[in-house]
């Protein structure tokens, strides 16, 4: 039986397009020392250290060993993870994995990217199979755009709907001091927006940032003890893919099969009753309304009413993503922790003037790879 | 910090050479010689996939029949590629990319589109292949794949 594991703290930069006053190791100690202050702890207190970034991004491998500097992982056990845009979600995972084996009691998770020193057009190429995709799909819009118009064509969902979303995400973002986007737009300005990759707007697209995010996991004994209100585990599920799109049964998404197991393993059983709040990785705005179908808030195609009537907005009875989500703020190997952070401020009623009331029970995804996907639910309550 | 912050630049060239392995030699080589498309089929799922390949990744059996598909099918999905990228794109933008479903697959193959306006592209299309005429041993030795005429 896995051990009970919680949250109790974590530290965010104030992610922007360019940090060219910090390095790469300065970048992540930024983060890392807010996540200790806001625990309470210092770096002796931490055990193990987990810290991911992209493969290539910033053409630095073995980035976890120099960037000791800043995580602190100096004679300590550490692991770098990558699993492309999962990558800060699979650092959360690991982390967690650590304190629920019982053999570390805090763990320091780390997702960081520095967006502006990359040449992410060619990451990203190398994520795809050299022999199979990388001469005609490579990049990455294509596969989004195409998974977009299938779901839109599917269930009329229209642009309007969608370009709302876009707009919702970026006013949330106006409340987080960390968000990079904090943009004031209409849906025609969205809609009038260079077109990228039908359906997909620029405005519909997540930007590419520079910042990182630390979390601090701790085993159950120790949590209780915690300066801060720990945010529980309730459940951190993983689903990977098929290799290719055209292999991809877009009826069985991995980001459903996540969710139906974390839902079981925390016990829900009407997910838009019983979740209070969604940090959701959505790389475009299409996603905010797809996903939420994969995460059963909503039936298949009704993901357009849920923005029509407010449900996912702040003011609606399931808020989707009050930080602006990853459209609003992108450093990629840091993207998906930054959901799980986000997920566990809410919990903790830590999240400022983005603060859902009440809440009880959070949802956090990560996305990446081939359409894979990883879910975690944490709760108030052990 | 009123001093300019020191910035280096620098590129890396890497030269690498990926085996596509037996299972996709041989596929490229039935387009090539034989301007036939195949797929292998899984013998627990029963599904043919394409591009031909090894083992079934929903099994995790190896394939175990060679099965010609299409060479014509359908557009299951599509995007119109508006943006502009030079260094991997293999068409000017805007150009169509669309997941096709040959008759016979089980399976989708992600490819481009041609001789049709973007505008004028629709899910559920259907498509057959434009070959190369110098193929090189690559998935574009199908150049892309063109509205099947109506006659």
């Amino acid at each position: 039986m896995p051990k009970r594991v919680a949250i109790i703290g974590s530290g965010q930069t104030d992610h922007t397009s360019r940090r060219a006053d910090v390095n790469i190791p300065e970048l992540i100690k930024e983060a890392v020392d807010r996540a200790l202050v806001d625990a309470e702890l210092t770096i002796d207190d931490i055990d193990a250290v987990v810290i991911g970034n992209m493969e290539h991004f910033e053409g630095i491998n073995l980035s976890d060993m120099w960037a000791s500097e800043g995580s602190g992982a100096v004679m300590k056990p550490a692991m770098k993870i990558a699993t492309g845009g999962t990558t800060g979600a699979s650092v959360a995972a690991c982390a967690y994995y650590h304190c629920a084996s019982g053999l570390f009691d805090r763990v320091l998770a780390i997702g960081w990217e520095k967006l502006s020193e990359s040449d992410t057009t060619t990451g990203i190429i190398t994520a795809f199979d050299p022999i199979v995709e990388r001469l005609t799909l490579a990049g990455a819009v294509g596969g989004l755009a195409i998974e977009a118009n299938l779901y839109m064509t599917s269930y009329g969902i229209t642009q309007e709907q969608v370009a709302k979303a876009a707009v919702m995400a970026r006013k949330n973002a106006q409340r987080n001091p960390h968000a990079h986007l904090k943009l004031d737009l209409t849906v025609e300005q969205v809609l009038n927006s260079p077109m990228i990759a039908y359906p997909i707007h620029y405005l519909d697209m997540c930007p590419t940032s520079d910042g990182a995010c630390a979390v601090i996991f701790a085993s159950e004994d120790v949590a209780r003890k915690s300066a801060n209100p720990p945010a529980w585990v309730k459940a951190a599920v993983c689903r990977h893919n098929h290799p290719y799109i055209g292999d991809v049964d877009w009826r069985k998404s991995t980001l459903e099969s996540a969710a139906i197991e974390a839902y079981r393993l925390a016990g829900i059983t009407h997910p838009r009753r019983e979740l209070d709040v969604i940090e959701l990785y959505d790389p475009a705005s299409f996603a905010l309304l797809s996903w939420i179908e994969s995460l059963h808030i909503c039936g298949p195609g009704e993901g357009g009413k849920m923005i029509d009537t407010g449900a996912i907005t702040m003011e609606g009875d399931i808020p989707v993503n009050p930080s602006g989500g990853v459209i609003s703020t992108n450093p990629i190997g840091a993207t998906a922790l930054i959901r799980v952070a986000e997920a566990a401020l809410q919990i903790q009623g830590k999240a400022g003037a983005r603060q859902v009331e009440g809440v009880r029970t959070a949802l956090a995804t990560g996305f990446g790879g081939s359409y894979w996907s990883e879910v975690f639910i944490l709760g108030r309550a052990s | 910090m009123s001093e300019e912050i020191i910035v280096r630049r620098t590129a890396l060239r890497i030269p690498y050479s990926w085996a596509a392995g037996a299972h996709a030699t041989r596929f490229y080589r039935e387009i090539a010689d034989r301007r036939r498309i195949m797929g292998t089929r899984c013998p627990r799922c029963e599904r043919v996939l394409v591009p031909a390949r090894k083992s079934c990744s929903r099994c995790f059996q190896d394939t175990t029949e060679w099965v010609e598909v299409g060479p014509a099918g359908v557009v299951t999905s599509f995007t119109i590629v508006h943006y502009s990228e030079p260094r991997i794109q293999p068409m000017e933008p805007p150009f169509a990319v669309a997941l096709i479903r040959l008759d016979g697959a089980d399976t989708a193959l992600i490819h481009l589109l041609g001789e049709v306006e973007p505008s004028e592209v629709r899910t559920g299309m259907r498509v057959e292949p434009v070959f190369a005429d110098e193929p090189k041993g690559r998935i574009l030795d199908i150049r892309y794949f063109k509205p099947v005429s109506v006659d």
